[in-house]
């Protein structure tokens, strides 16, 4: 038999393999939760819960204001120094303790707010925070933050992501995830 | 028949449509889940959900001011 002859081997082509340096294309939001203050904390959570609810994508990069949001019911004073003590006891910490920035008036403005909020059948950013977790949102805190407030991973709810500086947030948006900043 | 019933009168944005989320995911593929709400901003909130997930709006009515929607989980 000449080599003419020879029956046909298929040519098996090497699989394509995708390359690790590129990203994984993905749709969703990236949220900064940046304040503190108790309408933008609503509407991050309103906007957490229904971007998990179409399906999308979801991640709450936590910082600044927005992380005392964060931390646990019932720890009232945190950090370790004289100066990260006084601003935990100047405003306390909890999702259930945010101030509004306009109409405070001591607590009377969230007073009124929540009252409004139950007769409309509007949920709390607590009852929010809790679908979205449900949902599968992650909540990210941030690393520098945590240092400059003397802030632990046990002081933030249980829920909450490993801690990450501003690239990881950005590489989320260089995947193709919208930034968001509240 | 829808196979699964979310009472999301009272409620307002956006916990009609989180709730349609979460009961979406509880249903077969072809089911369908049927939505009681008031919230007048729902029926333009309902559209756009369909249209993102995928998941088709088959009826939509409106009795006395409580909104009915069915889904078919796509």
């Amino acid at each position: 038999m000449t080599v003419a002859e020879a029956p046909m081997v298929p040519v098996v082509e090497p699989a394509v393999e995708p390359e690790d340096d590129q990203p994984v294309r993905q749709q969703g939001i990236a949220i900064i939760c940046y304040s503190g203050e108790l309408e933008k904390t609503w509407a991050a959570m309103i906007l957490a819960s229904t971007s998990a609810s179409l399906g999308m994508t979801t991640k709450v990069f936590v910082t600044f204001w927005g992380l005392q949001t964060f931390v646990r019911d019932g720890r009232r004073v945190t950090g370790t120094n004289w100066m990260q003590k006084m601003l935990s006891i100047m405003s306390r910490p909890g999702i259930k303790h945010r101030k509004l920035s306009k109409m405070n008036f001591l607590g009377m403005g969230p007073w009124m707010m929540f009252k409004l909020a139950k007769q409309y059948g509007v949920s709390s950013p607590a009852e929010l925070l809790e679908v979205a977790e449900m949902m599968g949102v992650e909540f990210v805190p941030c690393q520098m933050t945590m240092d400059m407030f003397g802030l632990t991973r046990e002081d933030l709810l249980p829920g909450m992501g490993e801690p990450v500086g501003a690239a990881s947030y950005l590489a989320d948006v260089a995947a193709g995830l919208s930034p968001i900043f509240i | 028949m829808a196979n699964v019933t979310v009472d999301a009168k009272g409620l307002n944005c956006p916990m009609p449509i989180v709730k349609t989320a979460q009961a979406i995911k509880t249903v077969a593929s072809g089911d369908t889940v049927e939505v009681l709400a008031t919230d007048s901003g729902s029926v333009k909130d309902f559209a756009a959900w369909a249209k993102t997930t995928g998941n088709p709006l088959v009826e939509q009515t409106t009795d006395g001011g409580v909104f009915r929607f069915v889904i078919r989980k796509k």
